[in-house]
């Protein structure tokens, strides 16, 4: 019994985006389609254990909700006089008849449309994101809220502030040209990046954060299926597949980051990386490179890589050129430094990074980094300073321990005299 | 005789599970596949990943039209098979309620006969 109540719920997670998506569609009202899925969630919690599950949940769901919204308009109407069935974009059709609908073309503008409205320009990013898991991935508010780190009461005020927000949005309801809807795919694909690094960036010491890239590669995987033939979606998934397929090794059982070149790769998750390489392979096929794609490409190189001394630095850097190319800005620079420095030597990425120092210089992996190329130099005083730097732009206490580290091996260096030809042998901060 | 269980479901319901939900119905899966194992009679197992992964290569007059994704568009998708050796058809229908007991839901498995059959090595 448990376990058909957890199938349940899976299927309406699952069914979620396109019921909602679909529901919006005719209620044209975010909140009555998100009333009107939720009842026919707490019907299908009451009748599929009973009768068993339909054959078509999506269109069962969509058909009950729709009812319901429809009931609940009509007994607005009697209290409040208002004309319901303008609201309504049409009536009048059976499960079966939905089901068919459904599968339309359509459909996938349905859900870029929902997906879209989230990522409404007005919103700061973290409120996009909040919404979108809340409203598309349907993820609980108490999860949102701790993955966000505020209280629960505190996140779903700063959803209804949202939604409230977007509400006002005028939204086209017709089909977008291919114009708008490349325009809507890119803010959508950049929107799901955004959830995935939010959980990226603090998963190392906050599993409900890591959560939040699992909802990521679940909603690009969903606009893959929908745009199956568009390469940057592919690139998109591919490379949140390969970085967080190395989650569970990226840090210790003492809460330390662990850089890539020393992860152990037996961690790795297979499945992950597998979908990620097939994924980029599929992508370059196109020809048409794109950053999604790029970085793919990038991940993927270091996925193939045997082990960290096999990784192809030659071909990581022509990439960050290319990506450079397409996207100009001083971290893709400072990512391209760290692989030239492996090819050309420190002195080389020093150079590189050189006239990034206005542009970096609030940003702790710039420091972290130049630390490491300077040490390798045996320029310690120097190393020393970029370090403290780096440790008071820490974002987490894991990325303060790891730099903490690279001072403790100075320290050493300093003191044990009998220092052998072996210096400190700093890794890089991992850019990722 | 040899018969293919084919697996066909909702990749997207699928992909909707928490890995903890995934890893106890392998755990699941795995009980049913243990038991055929240990007589003898279970061949390769093979879960796929996601439709969105593939893609489909179509035979043409001249050169071969390389497309993404599978070609057809339906529901349900072939997610994966097992292969099994079993006297009857029964048999074969009674595996495949195990693991259907084992994966509740929708979906379902496709019993059929094996024509030709070789075990390959690819990693060995």
């Amino acid at each position: 019994m448990t376990a058909d109540i957890a199938w349940i719920e899976a299927a309406l997670t699952s069914a979620r985006p396109q019921a909602m998506s679909a529901l919006l569609r005719y209620f044209r009202d975010l909140d009555m389609a998100e009333e009107a899925f939720q009842e026919a969630c707490l019907r299908a919690l009451r009748t599929w254990p009973e009768n068993g599950p339909p054959r078509a949940p999506v269109a069962w769901l969509v058909l009950v909700g729709r009812n319901s919204g429809i009931d609940s308009l009509r007994r607005t109407r009697r209290e409040t006089g208002l004309p319901p069935e303008q609201m309504l974009s049409d009536l009048g059709d059976a499960e079966a008849d939905m089901a068919e609908r459904l599968d339309d073309r359509h459909y996938r503008d349905d859900i870029l449309r929902l997906l879209f409205i989230c990522c409404h320009p007005d919103l700061p990013a973290n409120q996009q994101i909040a919404l979108a898991l809340r409203i598309v991935a349907g993820v609980p508010m108490r999860q949102i809220a701790r993955a966000f780190l505020v209280s629960e009461a505190a996140m779903e005020q700063r959803i209804t502030r949202a939604k409230a927000r977007v509400a006002k949005a005028d939204l086209a309801f017709g089909p977008p040209d291919a114009l708008a809807r490349n325009e809507r795919l890119g803010a959508v694909a950049l929107m799901i990046y955004l959830i995935f690094n939010e959980g990226y960036s603090r998963g190392y010491a906050d599993k409900a954060a890591a959560r939040l890239c699992d909802e990521a590669i679940r909603l690009a995987r969903i606009l893959l299926g929908l745009f199956q033939t568009e390469p940057e979606i592919m690139g998109l998934l591919a490379l949140m597949l390969l970085q967080h397929a190395r989650a569970a090794a990226r840090t210790d059982a003492n809460g330390q980051i662990v850089l890539l070149e020393d992860q152990d790769q037996t961690l790795w998750n297979q499945a992950m990386i597998a979908e990620g390489l097939a994924l980029t392979d599929k992508a370059t096929r196109h020809r048409q490179p794109g950053s999604y794609q790029v970085q793919a490409a990038i991940a993927a190189v270091h996925a193939r890589a045997r082990n960290a001394a096999e990784t192809d630095w030659a071909r990581i850097e022509a990439l960050y050129s290319l990506l450079e190319h397409l996207q100009p800005s001083p971290v893709v620079r400072l990512n391209r430094a760290v692989a030239l420095g492996k090819i050309k030597g420190a002195e080389a990425a020093l150079a590189m990074i050189a006239p990034l120092a206005d542009a970096l210089d609030g940003y702790f992996y710039y420091h972290g980094m130049r630390g490491g190329l300077l040490l390798q130099l045996d320029r310690y005083a120097e190393a020393r300073e970029a370090f403290n730097r780096a440790i008071a732009l820490a974002g987490t206490a894991a990325e303060a321990a790891h730099i903490r580290l690279h001072i403790d091996r100075i320290e050493a260096a300093f003191h044990d005299s009998a220092v052998s030809p072996s210096k400190p042998s700093p890794g890089p901060v991992e850019l990722r | 005789m040899l018969y293919a269980v084919l697996c066909y479901n909702d990749e997207n319901a699928v992909s909707a599970w928490t890995r903890e939900e995934d890893d106890a119905c392998m755990a699941r899966l795995k009980v049913v596949t243990d038991k055929m194992a240990d007589a003898g009679r279970l061949g390769p197992v093979v879960r796929l990943l996601p439709t969105t992964s593939a893609t489909t290569l179509r035979k043409g007059k001249s050169e071969p039209m390389i497309i993404d994704g599978p070609f057809a568009e339906t529901k349900e998708q072939f997610l994966g098979f097992y292969v099994a050796d079993c006297e009857t058809l029964d048999e074969a229908l009674a595996f495949a309620k195990d693991l259907a007991v084992a994966n509740p839901g929708i979906g379902a498995y496709e019993i059929r006969p094996v024509q030709f059959y070789t075990p390959g090595n690819p990693r060995g």
